[in-house]
């Protein structure tokens, strides 16, 4: 069924399709639509959820956390301050190997009061064990809350997923998408098993004091379960491919990047303005690519270096790691051998545009790169 | 009922890692002989967080999920949502929780789980301090007890977290005492058969953080209620109750035992002055006179 709706309401659709059991969510703009919506489809019935109208973020996670504890399937939604709230939990999540699905919007952190697009919320969660999606479209948000139960259930991960996508420009954005039947979204996603649950008939304490002899092997764990995701990943996104005929890139969707000797680093919103970008530059000549970080966490480090042995990377990060620089850039410099060049845009919800994109692809060939329409425009 | 007629299954076992003469776990095993197998505990970080012994053993036996220090209700939310979308109605939730965790960092969520209505047991051990983090002062720290954060005695009067409770128009509040195990027994069963969110809070006497001898936990917790610096009593339908010896204390039939006495048996009062004694007095008169009237109620 085609639809045409923001992409907050495709997230809330997707959810109530996952048949979760137990929905925590508090208001925070801009995902406040989500929570709405949710509230109608519970209070209508359409939705079996129990559905906790929890009294903070931070109590939001630890709802979920806990009825995943139960055995539960579970979804929240938040965004930017909401989610520096949970980061407690965000890391309890983590290591309690709940598989919590959350869609978080990204908006920039105060102060001063910002409620627009900055990806610094959820790159500020990146150790928390939680993998991490960004999309582009709305139907990109549809496809992949789905997709998340299936990754963060499955046996050899049990671990907490982030959707992520930009406030407004995809949260309060109609577009339009094809919405599987219920059906059909139920033979892709099964019931939930739990890997482990708080049960009377076997009285296990969980998260008790865990000495040095032990702790560490908890971490390792968490990290092979993420090495674990990145083939299921793109194994869930070609599943999905196969009944519905739709795929996103798996980890990185690459466009144009097969002969490109400059290769475009973006994700969310920016990712699909670049896509835009791409083809006028192809169009004035230039060997343009670009590589649409869908998955950030498990970092697509293989993906990176392939592309880096053929092509200079641009990155650009509307995020900042002050001190640093760009959060993805780092990490995809740590990733490569070739030369990589970093952008700084569009934090606080500044617009970056094709020209944009075109402008610091050109700015790049000159060597340039840093603070674009800051330091360098 | 006595407490020979207890049920004989244990669900604090054995070889725990409580200190001697520790409160929580005569509190814990009485509570869960009333409630029974079919519980679950979360617990947020506090002593019982360490009491149950470490990992890979534990010596709870009934499912108990360990939270951070501020979710102890949000915690019990989730797992009461689950329970309700799994059709479990033959379990029972409870959120165990220290005076830190209730009092100060987890007000906020056990007020909103209280407002929504959740079905489940907060049970509120009270030992007046952060005693897991090496005796500090919390909002249930009295007047004048020293603390590892109050060298000099605490200046500020402690806050009744059951009275916020009471704020809150929930079906059932009741205080206990370890002294009393009947009491706290049938207490905790009357509120397992209650639907909605239940309140409990039992004062916990502290060897290591009051400053008493390891045997005196009991006797020093008689003593809380006989002198009249606890109250016993339980808040139901909007109506509160003495119970215990409580009630003889308040309504004047009995006299209270002398509260100079009960003080001087803690060192966390060794330099109590006698200004700090009258004012002690003071704040245990005013609270009388208080629940004096909502009783009469």
């Amino acid at each position: 069924m085609k639809v045409i709706d923001t992409g907050n309401h495709m997230a809330a659709l997707a959810a109530r399709m996952a048949r979760p059991d137990v929905i925590a969510a508090y208001p925070i703009t801009p995902q406040t639509t989500i929570v709405e919506r949710l509230a109608q489809y519970v209070e209508s019935g359409e939705c079996e959820s129990q559905f906790v109208r929890v009294e903070s973020e931070h109590s939001a996670m630890a709802a979920c956390i806990s009825a995943s504890a139960t055995g539960s399937r579970t979804f929240t939604a938040t965004s930017s301050h909401g989610l520096l709230l949970m980061h407690e939990m965000l890391h309890w999540a983590g290591l309690a190997r709940t598989p919590v699905v959350m869609v978080n919007i990204n908006r920039a952190i105060g102060p001063g009061w910002s409620i627009w697009s900055d990806c610094n919320d959820s790159m500020s969660q990146r150790d928390t064990g939680w993998l991490q999606y960004y999309c582009s479209s709305n139907q990109e948000v549809f496809d992949t809350v789905i997709q998340a139960y299936r990754v963060g259930e499955h046996a050899d991960v049990l671990l907490p997923v982030m959707i992520n996508y930009d406030g407004f420009i995809l949260s309060h954005t109609s577009m339009a998408a094809d919405i599987p039947s219920q059906e059909d979204v139920d033979r892709f996603l099964p019931p939930f098993q739990a890997g482990w649950k708080l049960d009377v008939d076997d009285p296990l304490t969980h998260g008790n004091i865990i000495g040095p002899e032990y702790y560490m092997e908890t971490r390792y764990d968490m990290h092979r379960a993420q090495e674990s995701a990145r083939q299921l990943i793109a194994d869930v996104e070609q599943e999905w491919e196969e009944r519905f005929g739709r795929h996103h890139g798996g980890l990185v969707e690459e466009y144009r990047c097969e002969d490109a000797d400059t290769v475009l680093v973006a994700m969310g919103a920016i990712g699909a303005e670049a896509h835009a970008a791409v083809d006028e530059l192809r169009e004035q000549g230039e060997r343009a690519g670009l590589a649409r970080m869908r998955v950030f966490r498990p970092f697509p480090a293989a993906e990176m270096q392939r592309l880096s042995e053929r092509a200079e990377l641009v990155v650009i990060d509307r995020d900042i790691s002050v001190g640093m620089g760009g959060a993805v850039a780092a990490e995809v410099r740590a990733a490569v051998e070739g030369p990589v060049k970093s952008y700084v845009a569009g934090l606080g919800g500044r617009d970056v545009t094709i020209r944009d994109i075109v402008k610091m692809y050109r700015l790049a060939q000159q060597g340039q790169e840093g603070w674009y329409s800051v330091e360098v425009s | 009922m006595a407490i020979k007629d207890l049920p004989r299954e244990e669900y604090v076992l054995e070889g725990n890692a409580s200190c001697p003469g520790c409160p929580i776990t005569i509190a814990l095993r009485t509570v869960l002989k009333a409630l029974g197998k079919n519980t679950i505990l979360t617990i947020p970080a506090s002593c019982s967080a360490v009491i149950q012994s470490l990992y890979p053993k534990t010596s709870f036996n009934v499912p108990t999920l360990n939270v951070a220090f501020e979710t102890a209700a949000a915690s019990a939310s989730g797992i009461v949502a689950s329970l309700q979308a799994q059709g479990r109605e033959d379990i029972t939730v409870v959120a165990w929780a220290g005076d830190g965790g209730s009092y100060d960092i987890g007000l906020q969520a056990l007020s909103g789980a209280l407002e929504r209505g959740t079905n489940f047991l907060y049970i509120c051990y009270n030992n007046q301090m952060y005693s897991n983090t090496g005796i500090q002062r919390s909002g249930a720290t009295p007047y004048g007890a020293w603390t590892t954060t109050t060298w000099t005695g605490k200046k500020e009067r402690q806050k009744v977290l059951a009275e916020i409770v009471m704020a809150h128009h929930i079906p059932y509040v009741a205080t206990a005492s370890i002294a009393y195990p009947e009491d706290l027994y049938q207490k905790t069963k009357k509120a397992q058969g209650i639907r909605g969110p239940k309140y409990m809070e039992i004062i916990a006497p502290c060897p290591p953080g009051w400053r008493f001898d390891m045997s005196k936990t009991v006797e020093l917790a008689r003593l809380a209620v006989e002198t009249g610096a606890w109250l016993l009593y339980e808040f139901e339908n909007e109506k509160l109750t003495f119970t215990g010896p409580t009630r003889a204390i308040l309504e004047g039939d009995k006299e209270p035992a002398s509260v100079e006495d009960w003080l001087r048996m803690q060192g966390r009062f060794r330099n109590l002055t006698t200004q700090d004694l009258e004012t002690f007095k003071q704040v245990l008169q005013e609270r009388w006179d208080h629940y004096r009237k909502l009783a009469s109620l």
